[in-house]
């Protein structure tokens, strides 16, 4: 099997508050492939923007990594210096936030910017880098790439800048991209266009994606894979359409069924009753049985890990028996 | 929990069950950021303990003073220049020494403490209502109202407050009559810097006020037609008093410090009912001939006070900035 | 159709957007106006859902707004039963009109006072109507309506802090609903809320329509959520409705090219294969709105009369829509959506 572009095992991160410790992200892993898109999807406090930024070292203090490893194509960097991972970043990490304006500094123009990172990274002169700047820009779809490329962010719209923002996470030629609610601040016809262009330029480059998102629909249109995150634990991991059509864990199939159909009349939709426990009430046990419709007496003391259950997918929850893959 | 009555179906409470109870009303604010942010700064600790003895000293001062300096008839002019720490020659033990009337250098102190705090906390209040008054009308109306209100306030901070304050001051001699103008004297000083330093409270005001105004609850309000005068008190003021606080209490130090420029320069309050300010006056005649303690000690008293207020007011500032937690 | 409970009639709302007077005479520039709401008209019946669809800049809550009275239209008319409302109201008649519509907001973060204890907040349109006169008998309704937006009433004595989003929005909805009123204008309820508690808010919205008849002015941006709640969708393009249609025939027989457009770019959540068109384009700024119809630049069908000429809202197989392609005949139906009607056990 080809070694993993992203492995994470076991990741654990922790954030020391007056009144204890919180975790927000509680011992997750996942593998990201070459050319792969995993979306991590979850609601609010899941903690799947806390995986992301692990990822990419760029936890808050205090928070803190305290257990787990971070491998990027085999090598450990989840505890190597600041400076050793600021050189990772843009290299071999590309990033997208949601805010493009996070990504791009506005004082300068964007030819200056995509410049600069491609020759900090690759070795090329300042007119090759050029024509690769331009030609980038026309790759994710910036019409007369060639003459905006002297424009300065705000002279372009919100869609065109997440557009540059792409182009600029791509332009070193990254291994991994991170995505983190890449779409969430545009509308709905721009959203289809970006998301069309990540995943056609990142599948060219074969390069390895983690998208991190609250929306259902965008990882339904983009990833190979899904991870469902719930109160910082991994709650299922597998094939996008799988986990769609055939939601294994209650949370996921709760949340799916939460979401109202474009070509299904229903009166009501599927609730799942209460709300995301805070990081510092965590139920005992599965995190999700004061709210789980088959909870079930070991769900309330015994907390399941994500388990293989079936080819390619593991699942946290008692309701299905472990099965060690042959 | 209650009883689901939703009609339909039953809408599950959004509780989780192992949500813990909340905790009475005063161990909740015992565990409040801010008590919690108060216990981890030792400074402040120590300058509110500062302030708060100095203020317990000025309210306590014709209980606890040794002597009372304004009482013609305890005053000895013999026991002028008595140095601290000894005995006059009238045979009182003057801690701090005495001035050149033979008045105890700590009584005096404390009773002008009194005027001082006075004085000071009467101004910042006054500055505080005009300030905030207008603030919340420029902040809500927007407009023309907005303009001038917020125009008077950009030349008048374009001023040092002592000059609008001594300008105050001379208007108010010129239009009290002479016979009155000593009994009028605390509260003309207290109109002076009142009104010197209104403009700081009323742009926070008005930036707070903008800011809230756009917020939905004052939008609920408004569709049920609210009336706006209602809505600035109830709704929006209630919500733009965390910046005012921390400006009141470093509007406070430095009015107690504009209080005591304005007395050292003369035009405060009379002789007869000193303040800080008038004893450093006082004080700085005598610095050159040796008598150091009738200067020293009102101006030390002064630094503590002003310092120490300001301290809090920084504290108060970053404890209630939800960045810096 | 029996008289509309709120008809708007030729609604427009400009908002200057020029720079400050001395930059304008310095730098010799005119005024700028944009026109957020550009002659909208629609009609909503007593206890249905109308809901108003569209992107940024396509006025969908300045028209909320307008309707509720926290603007003031620049032309045409807004008739609540009878009365308008844009002519300002006055006095008694003002407060019993007042009585008859709420809103509820898109951030329950900011739409309840953080100093005030919930049954203040949901106290305070008792308070403001006089429709119970002793603090007892309010007391007694904030529980009654706590409960019935599946709070307790325990909750009363809580701060909005204590909350999550979704009880917040409880709490905005008990007090839209305190005065007892016919007509909610929603803007964006469930916008800010996680998918499994937005479908909490929608059941919950649904079953109070039920039981008190409501009717809802529904305003969002997203087509799955307004095909969920609304009888019938208006669709907003850069201040212009472009098309009103039940909610069933818009979603399976979309007319105006817009409309197929923002069919087409929803995700496929459900990965049922549906056929779809790329979309392209941007939505122009509303500053400098393309002549002619706002959406010829990424109109397929788009001719030299959409460049020009505005296309007005006309009745098209009983429809209102605003296209001169489809009054023409020369743009095709749209594929019919793959629509399975079926009804939830």
């Amino acid at each position: 099997m080809a070694e993993p572009v992203l492995s994470v095992k076991n990741l654990t991160v922790q954030f020391p508050t007056r009144r204890g410790v919180l975790t927000a992200v509680d011992d997750i892993s996942f593998d990201i492939m070459a050319g792969e898109v995993l979306g991590v999807v979850g609601e609010s406090g899941a903690g799947k923007s806390m995986t992301g930024a692990a990822v990419i070292g760029l936890i808050e203090p205090p928070g803190r990594i305290s257990g787990g490893e971070i491998r990027l194509k085999g090598e450990r960097i989840d505890n190597i210096a600041p400076d050793a991972m600021r050189a990772i970043r843009g290299r071999r990490i590309g990033m997208i936030f949601q805010d493009p304006l996070t990504s791009l500094n506005p004082l300068y123009r964007i030819s200056q910017q995509i410049i600069e990172t491609i020759r900090t990274h690759l070795h090329v002169g300042e007119a090759e880098a050029r024509k690769r700047a331009i030609k980038l820009l026309d790759d994710v779809g910036i019409p007369d790439a060639a003459r905006r490329i002297d424009d300065y962010p705000h002279q372009f719209s919100g869609g065109m800048r997440q557009r540059v923002v792409i182009a600029l996470a791509l332009c070193a030629e990254p291994d991994l991209v991170i995505a983190d609610e890449p779409t969430t601040a545009l509308d709905v016809s721009v959203q289809a266009q970006i998301i069309d262009v990540m995943k056609e330029l990142c599948r060219e480059r074969n390069a390895a994606i983690m998208l991190v998102t609250h929306d259902m629909g965008v990882i339904a249109e983009t990833a190979d894979r899904v991870a469902v995150m719930y109160a910082g634990r991994l709650a299922e991991i597998g094939p996008v359409r799988d986990v769609i059509k055939n939601a294994f864990h209650p949370y996921t199939q709760g949340l799916m069924g939460s979401i109202p159909s474009l070509t299904t009349d229903l009166d009501r939709l599927l609730q799942i009753p209460g709300s995301m426990p805070r990081l510092s009430a965590i139920p005992k046990g599965c995190p999700f049985n004061p709210r789980c419709p088959k909870v079930f007496d070991r769900c309330r003391i015994e907390r399941p890990d994500a388990d293989p259950v079936a080819p390619d997918r593991r699942v946290a929850c008692w309701l299905y028996p472990e099965v060690t893959p042959a | 929990m209650s009883e689901l009555n939703t009609p339909g179906t039953a809408v599950p409470l959004e509780q989780s069950p192992i949500a813990p109870k909340p905790p009475g009303r005063i161990r909740q604010a015992l565990d409040s950021d801010i008590v919690y942010s108060y216990t981890r700064s030792p400074v402040t600790i120590i300058a509110s303990i500062i302030a708060l003895l100095l203020i317990l000293m000025a309210v306590f001062a014709p209980l606890i003073a040794p002597y009372n300096p304004f009482n013609p008839a305890s005053l000895n002019l013999m026991d002028g220049f008595t140095p601290p720490n000894s005995t006059s020659f009238s045979g009182n033990y003057f801690a701090l020494g005495t001035d050149h009337q033979g008045r105890d250098v700590l009584s005096t102190i404390m009773y002008g403490l009194r005027v001082s705090l006075f004085v000071g906390a009467l101004a910042t209040l006054f500055a505080m209502a005009i300030g905030i008054s207008l603030g919340l009308a420029a902040g809500y109306n927007g407009g023309t109202l907005d303009a001038v209100i917020m125009r008077i306030a950009d030349i008048q901070l374009s001023f040092p407050a002592i000059l609008i304050a001594l300008l105050i001051f001379g208007i108010a001699r010129g239009l009290i009559p002479p016979s009155q103008q000593e009994g009028a004297a605390v509260w003309v000083l207290i109109v002076a810097i009142g009104l010197s330093n209104w403009a700081q409270f009323a742009r926070t005001v008005r930036g707070a006020t903008m800011v809230e105004r756009q917020k939905d609850y004052v939008s609920a309000a408004r569709i049920m037609g609210v009336h706006p005068i209602v809505i600035l008190v109830r709704h929006v003021l209630p919500n733009v008093m965390g910046p005012v606080l921390v400006i009141a209490t470093i509007g406070l130090a430095l009015a107690i410090i504009e209080e005591a420029t304005l007395s050292f320069l003369g035009v405060g309050v009379p002789p007869t009912q000193p303040s800080l300010g008038t004893l450093i006056r006082i004080g700085q005649q005598f610095l050159f001939s040796g008598e150091w303690w009738i200067l020293l000690f009102p101006a030390i008293t002064l630094i503590l006070l002003a310092l120490s207020v300001n301290l809090l007011g920084d504290w108060l500032r970053d404890a209630l900035n939800p960045k810096l937690r | 159709m029996s008289a509309p409970l709120l008809d708007v009639r030729h609604l427009s709302r400009r908002f200057d957007v020029s720079k400050p007077w001395l930059n304008r005479v310095i730098e010799r520039i005119p005024r700028v106006h944009v026109r957020a709401v550009d002659d909208v008209s629609f009609e909503i019946a007593k206890g249905e859902t109308f809901a108003l669809v569209g992107e940024s800049g396509s006025g969908k809550s300045t028209i909320a707004r307008l309707i509720v009275g926290l603007l003031k239209p620049s032309d045409g008319e807004i008739i609540f039963d009878g009365k308008s409302l844009a002519r300002g109201l006055k006095g008694a008649e003002a407060r019993r009109l007042r009585r008859r519509f709420q809103m509820i907001f898109q951030d329950p973060f900011a739409s309840l006072n953080p100093r005030w204890r919930v049954t203040e907040i949901v106290a305070e349109p008792l308070k403001v109507f006089n429709t119970h006169k002793s603090d007892r008998e309010r007391r007694k309704r904030v529980g009654e309506l706590l409960s019935l937006v599946g709070l307790s009433p325990e909750d009363g004595a809580k701060f909005p802090h204590q909350f999550s989003g979704g009880q917040r929005q409880r709490v905005a909805i008990a007090r839209a609903l305190a005065a007892n009123p016919e007509f909610i204008v929603c803007d964006e309820p469930t916008s800010a809320l996680d998918v499994s508690v937005q479908a909490q808010i929608l059941n919950l919205m649904k079953d109070l329509q039920a039981e008190f008849g409501l009717t809802y002015v529904f305003i969002s941006h997203n087509l799955s959520v307004v095909r969920h709640m609304a009888n019938r969708i208006g669709v907003l393009y850069l201040g212009r409705l472009v098309e009103v249609a039940p909610s069933h025939d818009l979603f399976a027989r979309p007319q105006h090219p817009y409309t197929r457009m923002l069919l087409d770019a929803v995700p496929d959540v459900e990965m049922t294969g549906r056929r779809r068109k790329k979309v392209e384009g941007e939505i122009p700024s509303p500053l400098n709105p393309p002549s002619g119809c706002a959406f010829n630049p990424r109109c397929p069908f788009a001719n030299e009369r959409c460049r020009i000429e505005v296309p007005a809202l006309k009745p098209w197989r009983g429809q209102p829509v605003a296209c001169h392609g489809i009054e023409e005949g020369r743009i095709p139906d749209g594929p019919a959506q793959p629509i399975a009607s079926v009804t939830a056990p």
